[in-house]
């Protein structure tokens, strides 16, 4: 999400992965269990605007053409689901006031809340719910539909209940619920979705000045906690400098993604400003493809992560900022090892692989869409391979037309390339499915994948903390770093999140101290 | 008088023509489906296949070239394949903002211009002509954008006197229209400004070596007087051709300033066209854009037959 200017066509070309621990079989949960969900304190008549990149060009998720500015703005703070996603990466209790799911995992039951209404004056009740399932499964375009295709069916048992039946065990379904397909729309309120969002969040939408900015309002009729602002304001930016002058001006209160980490340097030591400093979902991949021979042994991509001065490369392509993961898991996700370790900066190792494997003069081509990251990365990666004895071919591809063409989608005519996967819990669509780009085909990692959906939660994490450690041993790909979930905001805000893990910039917590 | 300005009303429809067919096929020829282009790398084939139906995109190039033509003649230049939304009264309010931009850069070019320019000429061999000639040098050689940098690192980052970027419509706050125009139009109108004092100091300098001005000098009027009450009006005529030919110009830096400004205009109505890969509303911001400059032209054009009476004849 925070890389939605870098990589907006990709979003949601990975469908989300698998699951999360935090529902399991039979549990419940409950709003009002104190668990530091707490809303804002106090209300007031404050307004706040806020600097974003990427103005959506509609407001209509449902759609093949939504990139990740769209949920960003409406998630939570217009629309609202039967979960959402908590800042520690819990599945918390929103429309649904507690959910029970049977010993099978394959009936999930849903108490809803009482009083909730749609901005357009009607009330909420199962009957939507139903309604926006459905919806999802016939009427939405665009791959991210397909997550809702397990549920066999789904019934208002009474107007503040409802069961939904999958037809086989999923962990992932209940976390994609916290994503905009689990978005819970009015019967009465899809006729202008591109324009006239109608849900139950906190906020409506005031006012849309296209080609600047979005403006939300705070509801009096909200059936939660009131947020602190009464008026949001979302400023759009295309240029990185504009952005940060209006912070430094007073124009705007916040930057919620930061574009040009290298400005940062302004903002710190001045107690005006807080600098928040947290991680994405965001792994900028060195990819390989696995049907070119060369890269089908294992040795020589290993020797590649050996090659790579991952500590070096962050610093001269995203000013320093940004973990160094060595898998394809965020630190967000329940999961995560630290995996750095397994393929270390060692030329000599990377040499010596070569030599076993049997490899000279290997030629290699990196093509690399024309994204700010994407090329001066790639700088640093030919560079670093060239010291091993690997030459490299470089050349980049307009993004995303070309790129997606000739590398994404179609031909597939590449050795390697460099591009972010902002997508959450994304190694299904990118390591499970060996008509991926990458075309990495392991039976074993699909095995375990197929396991983790269905299992518990201990199975879950097993699971995939064993892939994630195949994936960075057997070298699928090279994990580069980390994209930061770089925020800048005047210093008395409170409520910012740490991280980037779900698809909404909550603003329901934001307030000022 | 009447056959000349007809035959600039020819040129202009031929020009239209020409333009509109080059837009056209320009982006036509552009590689890739337009509506898998808008619809991204997730689309399904199904989806693909029905906004190409929605659009008439499956109709034959002649045929969609006619549709678009005969649209944007009536004023309805058809619906974004992105947005879903008219493109009609998006273009209507982008173009306002960028014509107030170009208008308010236009006058302070003119303004900045026309003294320094004359001052230039009369002085040319003074310190003090040939200093401002050296300013204006540096200013010819700023581009717009940077000039719109420095002047928002300047007064807006370092002295916080005006506010760095953004736009205000007139009648919602006329005090914060003016304060975020200023930056804009001055870093447009000052560059253009130094362009169009060489021109206006080599038209007057020319005008100045005119046997009629030697011998309004030598009835004792100072330099000044001379240039105004007999000079100005002959050196005026190539100075109205440039700035006829810079108000295209402005047009097109506008699409740049704007951007560094954030100002919601035509330019950056057509680079958030091309960043969501709307090429219908790329087509029509494009077409937009060349109809003004054409406009122009043909205005200077005929400015040319009324002002100078030696064009009307022959």
């Amino acid at each position: 999400m925070v890389a939605t200017r870098l990589t907006r066509p990709l979003t949601g070309a990975l469908l989300a992965a698998l699951a999360l621990t935090a529902c399991s079989a039979g549990s419940t949960s409950d709003p009002d269990d104190g668990d530091g969900t707490g809303p804002t304190a106090s209300t007031t008549e404050e307004a706040l605007v806020a600097g974003l990149v990427a103005e959506p060009a509609s407001l209509d998720f449902t759609t093949d053409t939504a990139n990740a500015a769209v949920p960003q703005v409406l998630l939570v703070n217009i629309y609202e689901g039967l979960v959402k996603l908590g800042q520690d990466g819990e599945i918390e209790p929103a429309l649904a006031s507690s959910w029970d799911v049977s010993d099978d995992n394959l009936t999930y039951t849903f108490d809803l809340v009482e009083g909730a209404m749609f901005s357009n004056g009607a009330e909420m009740t199962a009957d939507d719910v139903v309604f926006s399932i459905e919806r999802v499964q016939n009427d939405w375009t665009g791959l991210l539909a397909a997550a809702m295709d397990v549920v066999a069916s789904v019934e208002a048992t009474s107007p503040t209940q409802v069961v939904v039946t999958l037809s086989q065990p999923s962990n992932n379904w209940l976390y994609n619920m916290t994503t905009r397909i689990g978005a819970v729309f009015s019967q009465t309120g899809i006729d202008d979705l591109a324009s006239t969002p109608v849900g139950t969040g906190p906020y409506l939408l005031e006012e849309w000045n296209r080609g600047d900015s979005i403006v939300l309002s705070r509801r009096d009729d909200y059936w939660g906690e009131p947020p602190y602002f009464s008026e949001i304001t979302l400023r759009y930016f295309d240029d990185g400098t504009a952005l940060n002058n209006a912070l430094i001006t007073e124009t705007i209160d916040v930057i919620a993604t930061v574009q040009a980490p290298e400005a940062l340097a302004q903002f710190e030591g001045d107690e005006a400003f807080q600098i928040i400093e947290g991680t994405t979902n965001g792994e900028v991949l060195l990819s390989f493809n696995h049907r070119q021979p060369a890269l089908q042994d294992v040795r020589v991509r290993q020797a590649i992560r050996h090659a790579i001065d991952k500590e070096a490369l962050v610093a001269t392509c995203w000013a320093g900022y940004g973990d160094l993961i060595g898998s394809h898991v965020p630190p967000t996700d329940p999961w995560y090892e630290d995996l750095a370790g397994v393929a270390p900066y060692d030329p000599d190792q990377a040499r010596a692989l070569l030599e076993t494997a049997g490899v000279s003069d290997l030629t290699l081509r990196l093509r690399l869409p024309t994204l700010p990251y994407a090329t001066s990365c790639g700088q640093v990666v030919a560079s670093q391979l060239e010291e091993v004895g690997i030459t490299v071919e470089q050349d980049t591809l307009e993004f995303p037309a070309q790129w997606v063409t000739e590398v994404f989608a179609d031909t597939r005519d590449y050795d390697m390339s460099i591009v972010a996967h902002v997508e959450p819990r994304d190694i299904p669509a990118l390591f499970g499915n060996p008509d991926y780009y990458l075309g990495y085909d392991s039976p074993v990692v699909q095995g375990l994948l197929a396991e983790a959906d269905a299992g518990t939660p201990e199975e879950q994490t097993a699971a995939m903390q064993e892939i994630a450690r195949i994936l960075s041993e057997e070298a699928a790909a090279d994990w580069l770093f980390l994209l930061p979930n770089l925020i800048v905001a005047e210093a008395d805000i409170t409520g910012l999140p740490e991280n980037a893990i779900g698809e909404a910039f909550d603003l329901t917590l934001l307030a000022r101290s | 008088m009447l056959l000349r300005v007809l035959e600039r009303v020819g040129v202009l429809v031929a020009s239209l023509v020409v333009s509109s067919v080059l837009v056209f096929a320009f982006l036509a020829a552009l590689p890739g489906d337009p509506a898998r282009i808008a619809l991204g790398v997730n689309a399904t084939e199904e989806s693909v296949a029905a906004l190409r139906a929605d659009f008439g995109l499956d109709r034959s190039l002649p045929v969609q070239y006619l549709d678009w033509a005969g649209g944007m003649l009536t004023g309805d230049p058809g619906v974004s394949y992105v947005s879903r939304a008219e493109i009609g009264p998006q273009l209507a309010d982008r173009l306002q903002v960028t014509l107030w931009l170009v208008a308010t850069a236009t006058v302070i070019a003119v303004v900045f211009a026309l003294p320094a320019g004359m001052v230039m000429a009369v002085r040319h061999r003074r310190l003090s002509g040939l200093l401002l000639a050296g300013i204006s040098q540096i200013g010819v050689a700023v581009p717009a954008f940077l000039a719109g940098i420095l002047l928002v690192t300047v007064f807006a980052v370092q002295l916080r006197w005006l506010p760095a970027n953004g736009w205000t419509p007139p009648i919602e706050d006329p005090v914060m229209f003016v304060k975020q125009l200023a930056l804009p139009s001055l870093s447009l109108g000052l560059v253009q400004g130094a362009v169009l004092t060489r021109y206006v100091r080599s038209a007057v300098l020319d005008v100045l070596r005119e046997d009629f001005l030697r011998t309004a000098r030598s009835k004792g009027l100072t330099p000044y007087r001379a240039l105004s009450r007999h000079g100005l009006r002959n050196a005026m005529v190539p100075v109205l051709t440039v700035i006829g030919l810079q108000l295209a110009t402005l047009l097109v830096g506008a699409v740049v300033v704007e951007r560094v400004f954030v100002i919601p205009g035509l330019g950056s109505l057509l680079l958030d066209g091309v960043a969501n890969r709307d090429l219908l509303l790329v087509q029509a911001v494009v077409m937009v854009l060349v109809v003004a400059v054409l406009l122009v032209n043909f205005l200077v054009d005929v400015l040319y037959v009324v002002v100078d009476p030696r064009l009307r004849r022959a």
